[in-house]
């Protein structure tokens, strides 16, 4: 077959059909695959709060986003009330975040109903490999005492890394990105678990 | 049947694209922290390539010389997107791991390098069979370059942990490790192929 | 004060080439020289604002608006393509000694992947236009300086002797390895001046 020659009809006519024919395939796939990548996100999402609430059989309420003012700018909790298959209340899975050594750092912590925690999971993060990357598993349970958050409540204990004074060791060589985490976590206990008691009406107003 | 085994071996190994070529170096250091990232965004590649040069040499005769670029264009770009929609769809993980590298793809220099060089002459079934070549060789590259970076910096190659818990040369897991195991990867085959 | 923060991150900290890994083939190909290299440096500097702020008013105003975000990567690549093409033929006729000094880096910019890459960063960034604006322009002078310094070290070491099987690439990619870890001294920077201005 011969070429196709470079006039100016030839030319519209083949870019115009290409351009159809590859938005007309990408709208195509883009169909199957976008209801996919939705399910993915909640799944994970789910995934997250069972893992945070270290509990299988729970029910998540719809996400409360509660604003607060922390030192000057404003920050966005995502509250998910959690209850057991009675009704039951469990406590709550908090997402927040803070600026980590790398980047926006989002946790996504799990409160008791006293406000102790009963796990966490780093949503995203942007943390040097090897060093503030393990921030995923420093502060886990089975890292013992000293290191772990989970069991702990930010409100009775000092919830700091020793460094500067507090009660939990900072990940080797990454104290900015432990400060942020705690300090992450710290901001969600005050601004959601401190505050229900008295103030459950600006929850419900800044919704 | 000889012919295809030749464009294959092409590809792999006398037109290896990263250690002889030289081309596609962005994703080359910027996605082989670990064995694994190197490997998806080898086979990331190689899918696009393999397309590519199939659908174009397909097209080759009916787009006008003058529209050639831009059309290709918009054929890789398509492919990419494709491939970005299913890999965020069904592997989070490796969406997650590779980020704005994939749909970068599209600039690799490779895929618009092989459809001009080599899709554009010949015929499909031939296009497809360098695609493979060019993309194995790509991938093993990758591969190669992920697990010594992954080795040194981190004691483990896939995941699986080969030296003590606390090894590890950090500094191959970034960016400064990245120009280094390339740099020294490339004076190897340099050596071994002046042989 | 947020400008600044963005400016001196995109420069220093993130360096596009040395710790992002964009544009990793210019830096490599045309760096043999001080004077190409910052022919290409000033070349991408200019197309990688203009290109920011195209692509960035077509995600917001023809993309988001008709939910057709997932055209994002090939319009892109169409816009920058044409917008090279533009260029070269404007400067070709307003300004011929711009366009001799830049001219013969134009082609090679369509491929230049830190284009593309910042016109999609800025968008995941959620930037607004003025931020990605200024993110776009510092991005490009981080480019810039990593060009024109690489290209020294280049250059002296050109003259030097150096084991054949390390000679070309490797040694420049030594090279560049040793900058890339002069650059990771200025991580933390970042977070010490959001602290310094109290943005953070």
């Amino acid at each position: 077959m011969k070429k196709l020659s470079s006039s100016l009809t030839n030319m519209a006519l083949v870019l115009t059909i290409i351009a159809v024919v590859a938005g007309a395939a990408l709208a195509a796939v883009n169909a199957v695959t976008a209801p996919q990548i939705e399910k993915i996100n909640a799944d994970n999402l789910a995934a997250g709060i069972k893992s945070v609430m270290g509990s299988d059989k729970i029910t998540v309420a719809e996400p409360q986003e509660k604003k607060a003012t922390v030192a000057g700018k404003e920050k966005t909790f995502i509250v998910y009330e959690v209850t057991d298959e009675s009704g039951k209340s469990l406590g709550k899975a908090v997402q927040t975040s803070e600026n980590g050594f790398g980047g926006e750092l989002k946790v996504l912590v799990g409160f008791d109903q006293e406000g102790t925690i009963l796990g966490y999971t780093l949503l995203q993060h942007a943390e040097t490999p090897g060093l503030g990357a393990k921030a995923t598993d420093w502060f886990q349970k089975e890292n013992g005492e000293k290191r772990t958050v989970v069991g702990k409540n930010p409100g009775k204990v000092n919830f700091t890394v020793s460094k500067d004074g507090g009660d939990i060791d900072a990940i080797t060589a990454s104290t900015i990105t432990s400060r942020a985490f705690l300090l992450a976590i710290k901001n969600a206990y005050d601004n959601t678990c401190l505050t229900d008691a008295n103030t459950g009406a600006t929850t419900k107003a800044n919704k | 049947m000889n012919k295809y085994l030749k464009n294959f071996k092409n590809g792999v190994i006398d037109e290896n694209p990263t250690f002889v070529l030289l081309l596609g170096m962005c994703p080359t250091l910027g996605t082989t922290s670990s064995a694994f990232n190197g490997l998806s965004m080898g086979l990331a590649t190689t899918a696009v390539l393999i397309l590519s040069n199939f659908l174009i040499s397909l097209i080759k005769n009916l787009v006008p010389d003058m529209v050639r670029i831009p059309s290709y264009i918009v054929v890789i770009a398509s492919l990419v997107t494709i491939l970005q929609m299913v890999i965020k769809a069904y592997a989070p993980e490796v969406d997650k791991s590779l980020g704005l590298f994939i749909p970068l793809i599209v600039v690799n220099c490779i895929i618009l390098g092989r459809a001009e060089a080599f899709a554009a002459k010949n015929g499909p079934v031939e296009s497809i069979f360098d695609g493979i070549g060019i993309g194995i060789g790509f991938s093993l590259a990758l591969t190669l370059l992920g697990a010594v970076r992954e080795f040194l910096g981190a004691g483990a190659i896939f995941g699986i942990t080969l030296q003590g818990e606390n090894y590890g040369m950090l500094l191959f897991v970034l960016a400064p490790g990245a120009f280094l195991a390339l740099g020294y990867l490339i004076a190897i085959v340099n050596k071994l192929r002046s042989k | 004060m947020e400008y600044v923060l963005i400016f001196i991150t995109a420069i220093f900290v993130n360096n596009i080439v040395l710790s992002q890994f964009l544009g990793i083939c210019p830096f490599l190909g045309v760096s043999k020289k001080v004077s190409t290299a910052s022919g290409m440096g000033l070349a991408v500097t200019f197309v990688l604002t203009l290109a920011t702020i195209v692509t960035y008013l077509i995600q917001k105003f023809v993309l988001d608006p008709n939910g057709l975000a997932y055209l994002q990567t090939i319009a892109f690549i169409l816009v920058i393509a044409a917008l090279v093409q533009m260029v070269e033929i404007i400067l070709k006729k307003v300004s011929p000694s711009l366009y001799q000094a830049l001219g013969v880096f134009l082609p090679l910019i369509t491929t230049n992947c830190c284009i593309l890459g910042v016109a999609i960063l800025v968008i995941q960034k959620d930037y607004n236009l003025l931020q990605g604006v200024v993110y776009a322009v510092s991005t490009a002078l981080g480019f810039f300086l990593a060009m024109v310094i690489f290209a020294g070290l280049r250059e002296q070491l050109a003259m030097t002797k150096v084991p054949k099987a390390m000679n070309g690439m490797p040694i420049a990619l030594i090279t560049a390895a040793l900058l890339s870890m002069a650059f990771m001294g200025f991580s933390g920077v970042d977070g010490g001046l959001k602290i310094l201005f109290g943005l953070d």
